[in-house]
């Protein structure tokens, strides 16, 4: 063969890389192009190219109101995966073999299930009449009844439910490069369990509750169909706005500078904390 | 006066016997190597004494008081790993104060132990580094370092050497030793390597399959193994079969036409006979031996290794590199030894 030897990795990641810029890079590019469009009510989307989309969601109260949503409810989903997330798979760690496996289908099982179905689920829980509203109120905990449907509240806990194993798999993959014997040195040094979680184990799997809390955010960043459904109309997040833009206002360029600086601003945000969390901890990040 | 006192001690997994009613008393400032293949119960019963695994049966009594009633972040015990074990994420020195701060030493007497056992240990200056930064001699030192700094009432030592290379494993050793000597604590080792065992510890316990087969002064296994599984396991060793015959009024026994006086009057009939390889000797040939033929020849340095074919089966030799000539591969060869050199035992008990 005549090939020249440097092209080899650049032929043999072709196909791979051919998919990557057809399906990820091209709709990417084009979405932010489009966001540059012009649009009218009565002369559509037009070629010209033109800041206002971008200047009407940035000087907008509106529109802050919703990224500010958006990332709050991010933001607690995260936090609230970590405190689920962290000891679930420390447990499940620790168990046997065998068990781990079934509990581990247990944990995984949520995400086997059409999202909609799921949401749909909660939905039936979440309203005044729901269980959750029925239980509160025949308990005594509540004098009025508690609708969580159409609240942050709802969004974050169907959210928390969606995405809780996303941080199990990353926390529990972290785990298992654990040296087990270090724990055992800790606890023979005198470290009563509780410290040998928190001084050996915690800042060892750091890595992967990073890595977790970085698709966990991400998603819930993003998630279409739980606000879509839990926050509907009154509750609107940066995804459920853009929808809006595309397919019931029919202004494609607002909604793709919408999704635009959705991206932007995650992918500040994730770089940024990565950053300091692998400054803080950059021992382990080896 | 013993200072631990294993009783009986029995791990059980099922209804397998891991450690099998494992009876040992150790004296203060004792060192002594748990010893043997790898799935005998050496670590098994290592680990009950540090309380990671439960016992299923039996006693361990350190000082008078029962160790198996104290929680195992109470017992005082200094664990090496053969992984360290250390901790990643903080320093050296933080690794080695972990025990003090865990005992609520103040401050200022932590900084003052933890320096004094990093120089004990050789690693003056290394106090800020990271254990990942480090060579496997150097963690092995930490590892040594973070258990000896809380003086623990034992230090265990689990396979500490053997991700070393050959060259720095034997230059730990005389330094474990040499620590040990010096600050005085009573050490457990467990290993599966003989030489280690032999050149570290005032006793061995050799253990197989979960029990005990020796307890004894390294020399003395060597020199006098209570099985046959002891003297295949401390070194290489011949094992032959032999019969005791009556030679006049005296017993002797018969290797291949090789007779040598019997010291024990009991035995008789068929016996299984050990010789150690460095103990037999090329002769000349009208003297008393046994007819054989080199197979292979092999130079270790400070010694020859021969591997010669006689009547008996194959017979491993060691020969003392000391310049005098020695046979090549394909010679006739005499090899003889001397009735002190034997140890005999009735055919069917080794």
């Amino acid at each position: 063969m005549t090939a020249n030897p440097k092209l080899a990795p650049l032929l043999l990641s072709g196909p791979a890389l051919l998919v990557f810029i057809g399906l990820v890079i091209a709709p990417l590019v084009m979405t932010a192009l489009l966001s540059f469009y012009d649009w009218g009510q009565y002369k559509g989307i037009v070629a010209e190219f033109t800041v206002k989309n971008w200047h009407e969601v940035l000087v907008d109260d509106y529109y802050y109101e919703i990224f500010g949503r958006t990332l709050r409810i991010a933001l607690f989903v995260t936090l609230i995966a970590v405190l689920i997330g962290v000891p679930e798979a420390y447990i499940l760690n620790r168990m046997t073999p065998r068990w781990r496996g079934v509990f581990l289908l247990v944990v995984i099982g949520p995400l086997l299930i059409s999202v909609v179905a799921r949401t749909l689920g909660w939905a039936l829980l979440f309203g005044s009449t729901g269980l959750i509203g029925q239980a509160l109120l025949t308990l005594g905990l509540t004098r009025e009844p508690v609708d969580l449907m159409f609240t942050e509240t709802g969004v974050i806990i169907a959210l928390t439910h969606v995405l809780v194993p996303f941080m199990v798999l990353a926390v529990l993959a972290a785990l298992q490069r654990l040296n087990s014997d270090v724990e055992n040195a800790a606890m023979s040094l005198g470290a009563p369990a509780f410290t040998v979680w928190r001084r050996v184990v915690l800042p060892q799997i750091i890595p992967g509750v990073l890595s977790g809390s970085v698709i966990v955010f991400a998603l819930a960043a993003s998630a279409f169909a739980t606000p879509a459904i839990i926050g509907g109309r009154r509750l609107k997040v940066a995804a459920t706005l853009a929808y809006d833009e595309f397919l019931n206002t029919l202004n494609w360029p607002l909604g793709a500078a919408i999704a635009m600086i959705l991206l932007v601003a995650l992918i500040a945000i994730i770089v940024g904390s990565n950053r300091l969390i692998e400054r803080r901890y950059a021992q382990v990040f080896e | 006066m013993s200072y631990l006192a294993l009783e009986r001690l029995t791990k059980a997994y099922g209804s397998v016997l891991a450690v099998d009613a494992l009876d040992l008393t150790v004296v203060r400032g004792e060192f002594i190597s748990l010893l043997g293949p790898s799935g005998c119960g050496k670590t098994t019963t290592l680990q009950m004494i540090a309380g990671f695994v439960e016992p299923t049966s039996g006693r361990a009594m350190l000082d008078g008081t029962d160790l198996f009633g104290v929680r195992p972040n109470k017992r005082g015990l200094g664990v090496v790993f053969q992984s360290y074990a250390l901790f990643p994420h903080v320093t050296v020195a933080e690794n080695v104060a972990f025990g003090l701060e865990m005992r609520g030493v103040p401050r200022a007497e932590r900084e003052q132990r933890v320096k004094q056992t990093l120089d004990l240990v050789g690693l003056t200056g290394m106090a800020d580094r990271y254990p990942r930064r480090m060579s496997g001699g150097q963690q092995q030192r930490v590892a040594l370092a973070r258990a000896l700094v809380i003086q623990p009432a034992i230090l265990l030592l689990d396979e500490p050497l053997s991700n070393l290379d050959a060259k720095l494993r034997e230059e730990m050793q005389t330094e474990l030793r040499t620590i040990q000597r010096s600050v005085g604590t009573t050490t457990i080792l467990v290993t599966h390597d003989q030489g280690e065992a032999m050149a570290l510890s005032d006793r061995i316990v050799i253990m197989n399959k979960g029990r005990v087969e020796q307890i004894a002064r390294p020399d003395e296994a060597y020199a006098r193994p209570a099985s046959a599984f002891v003297a295949n396991f401390l070194g290489k060793t011949n094992v032959l079969s032999a019969k005791v015959v009556n030679e006049g009024n005296r017993q002797v026994v018969d290797m291949a036409g090789f007779r040598l006086p019997v010291p024990n009057r009991s035995l008789s009939g068929a016996v299984t006979v050990t010789v150690r390889p460095e103990r037999i000797a090329f002769v000349d040939d009208p003297a008393p031996g046994v007819q054989g033929r080199v197979h292979t020849r092999v130079f270790q340095g400070t010694h020859w290794l021969f591997h010669i074919e006689t009547e008996l089966g194959a017979l491993i030799v060691l020969r003392q590199n000391d310049g005098v000539a020695v046979p090549s591969e394909g010679e006739n060869v005499r090899l003889a030894w001397g009735e002190n050199d034997l140890l005999i035992a009735t055919s069917g008990a080794m």
